[in-house]
């Protein structure tokens, strides 16, 4: 069968001794930043992405990438458990009952059952991306420009849509992420262009430096408003392995939050965070003991850290087949590719197999890595959350700086990251959230291209998006979901949703 | 003015959309618009920049019925200094080399935060300048001089 020869050179090229390395590595790392308290699964990997370029391997390179997101949201599920910090709201759900369960003295446990969720999830997820990522590239490559188009125009309104806060700010600032994506060359004409006059930019504004300012940055600049102590609840987590009761009382939960994180995964908009909120929910509803709930329930933990990481492996799925990001950590994947020379889209399974079964391999290693390291080395991370954050800010400017400038030696590259860093501060104070800008930015170019080429196609003809079937479909799909997020009724319901995040 | 019938976040945040998609399409006025069968490099530009003041307005305008919630504090000292972190490593790296660079930049970002104490924030500096200079420097071969010009 050809699916299981795919897998097997997947498995070849992820478990050669280097890239198991990587992986290790970039798992490591990523608990180890994304343990930190404040700091969520994205700006870790903004902070590290700058290291993975000194891997000379594309295929490396990913691996390691994809080993620090599952690190990241690791090390976020622990700080929300141990110190009720989530840092990413996928993770704010973790932290309900996660951290009600620690103060019941249950932390191992609690830190055990997120670990085995997130592996049973991750684990179920990839055979879905393994099952479903072949047809969606087939059926990709069918895509014209106006196709591709209309695609992107979806995946920017579900961005939107499932963003927090007001939905005006999202669209203006996936807008102004379009526009950011666009300044500096004009691929089809060569023309210079919105750059203000400012050519040390370069051919286009720097990916790495737009992403560490205004994630990176932007989030050290809001913890440093309130410098208050963290109160860490553990000093020493004992008792890890769950009992047999717990064992049974996770199951369910674990299997229910995978099939909704999966389902949700794949939508493009940040579908693992609406998945976990529905994952605690539904557990809410059908559990035996509901008033438990809010109280340190296992069942609380157990769903939605399931399907928050099943939603995260399965974002993958639009990422691999169609070059089109979910969510602003797969933003970052896509702009790493390209910054390693790697046209995202349909093309990458046929011209690049090894990369696209590799990366697919590595995220069951990763996931496996995830759980026998992190399980013995808990008390390392509870010692890092003592950690002062006075120590943490030089330490992580200094990685920046290095980082950054070490991507392309230019000096204008630290000077944007500065830019970028105030700018995302500023907007972030005006309550608007920085992922659409990020997705608007790696679709920019893109959206501008197939555009461009459509109108080619069509001799000029702006009627060919509503006139060829599957782009006007996609269109419509995005309309109903704007209209949708407007309805009074839904816009209520979803600032309710939003609120209680926060 | 009345803060109950004033959101005056939205009406700073509408705008400054307006200021930016104002200076966009002032922007892509300069290179060629085209025609619908051949977009020029300002076409989608232009179009984007004129949505994003079109949004900018329909937020300044929703201040007027919103009720104003506070910004909350503001990192002053956190801007200074750490916004001029990469600043100051981009003026220095090519000057001081990188041991001074990353020296200098762990120096002045310690400053960001009130509990950090200038024997401690000199201590860590050395530190972290000895760690990455064995990290990046030896370790992973990034292509920088050690010690630059001023140092000669």
């Amino acid at each position: 069968m050809e699916l299981l020869g795919n897998l097997a050179l997947g498995f070849a090229t992820a478990s050669t001794v280097a890239n198991i390395g990587f992986c290790l590595i970039g798992v490591l790392l990523g608990t180890l930043i994304g343990v930190l308290p404040g700091i969520g699964a994205t700006a870790t990997i903004a902070m590290l992405l700058p290291i993975t370029f000194q891997i000379g391997d594309p295929v490396s390179s990913l691996i390691m990438l994809a080993g620090i997101y599952y690190g990241a949201q690791y090390g976020g599920s622990t700080t929300a458990i141990l110190i009720n910090m989530p840092g990413e709201s996928s993770s704010a759900v973790t932290a309900i009952d996660g951290y009600q369960m620690a103060r019941n003295g249950r932390a191992g446990v609690a830190l055990a059952t997120a670990a085995i969720g997130s592996f049973v999830a991750g684990t179920i997820a990839t055979v879905l991306i393994v099952l479903f990522a072949p047809p969606l590239t087939a059926m990709a490559l069918k895509f014209g420009a106006a196709e591709y188009c209309s695609l992107m125009v979806v995946g920017l309104v579900m961005s939107v849509a499932l963003a927090h806060g007001s939905v005006v700010k999202a669209v203006a600032m996936v807008v102004l992420g379009l526009l950011l994506g666009l300044v500096g060359q004009d691929v089809i004409s060569g023309a210079s262009r919105l750059n203000f006059g400012l050519t040390q930019l370069g051919d286009q504004l720097n990916f790495v430096a737009i992403a560490v300012g205004l994630f990176g940055i932007a989030e050290i600049l809001r913890n440093l408003e309130d410098e208050r102590t963290r109160e860490v609840l553990v000093s020493k987590v004992t008792g890890l392995m769950p009992t047999r009761e717990d064992f049974r009382r996770m199951a369910a939960p674990i299997l229910r939050g995978t099939a909704l994180g999966s389902a949700l995964g794949i939508l493009p908009g940040n579908g693992a965070v609406l998945a976990a909120f529905a994952s605690y929910s539904i557990e809410k509803r059908v559990s035996d003991r509901p008033q438990e709930f809010g109280r340190g329930a296992l069942a609380g933990v157990a769903g939605p850290e399931s399907a928050n990481n099943a939603g995260a492996q399965t974002s993958f799925i639009p990422m691999l087949t169609l070059g089109i990001p979910a969510n602003p950590v797969m933003a970052l994947m896509i702009g790493a590719m390209i910054i390693q020379g790697i046209v995202p889209g349909p093309n990458v399974a046929a011209e690049n197999p090894a990369l696209f079964w590799g990366l697919i391999a590595s995220m069951w290693i990763g996931n496996l890595l995830l759980i026998i390291l992190n399980l013995p080395l808990v008390g390392l991370w509870v010692k890092l959350l003592k950690v002062p954050y006075y120590v943490l800010f030089p330490i992580i400017m200094a990685f920046c700086s290095i980082g950054v400038y070490s991507v392309n030696s230019n000096v204008w590259d630290l000077f944007s990251v500065a830019f970028f860093g105030l700018l995302g501060y500023f907007l972030l104070k005006l309550r608007c959230e920085p992922a659409p800008l990020l997705l608007g930015f790696v679709l920019g170019p893109l959206l501008e291209e197939n555009l461009r080429r459509a109108m080619i196609l069509s001799r000029g003809d702006p009627t060919t998006f509503i006139t060829r079937p599957i782009s006007a479909g996609l269109l419509l799909l995005a309309l109903v979901v704007l209209v949708i997020v407007f309805l009074p009724a839904v816009r209520r319901k979803r600032e309710e949703v939003f609120v209680e995040e926060d | 003015m009345n803060k109950s019938s004033f959101d005056p976040t939205n009406a700073v945040c509408g705008a400054f959309f307006i200021l930016v998609g104002a200076l966009f399409a002032w922007q892509s006025l300069q290179v060629e618009l085209g025609t619908w069968l051949r977009i020029g490099p300002g076409g989608m530009p232009l179009a984007l920049s004129l949505l994003l003041i079109l949004l900018g307005v329909i937020i300044a305008l929703s201040s007027l019925r919103g009720v104003g919630e506070p910004v909350g504090a503001i990192a002053w000292r956190g801007i200074l200094f750490i916004t001029l972190a990469p600043i100051i490593f981009g003026l220095t790296v090519r000057g001081l080399g990188f041991v001074g660079a990353v020296f200098i930049t762990a120096l002045f970002a310690s400053f960001a935060s009130l509990r950090m104490t200038p024997l401690r924030a000199v201590a860590l500096s050395v530190a972290l300048t000895v760690f990455s200079t064995a990290v990046f420097s030896y370790g992973l071969g990034l292509p920088f001089e050690r010690f630059g010009p001023w140092l000669r």
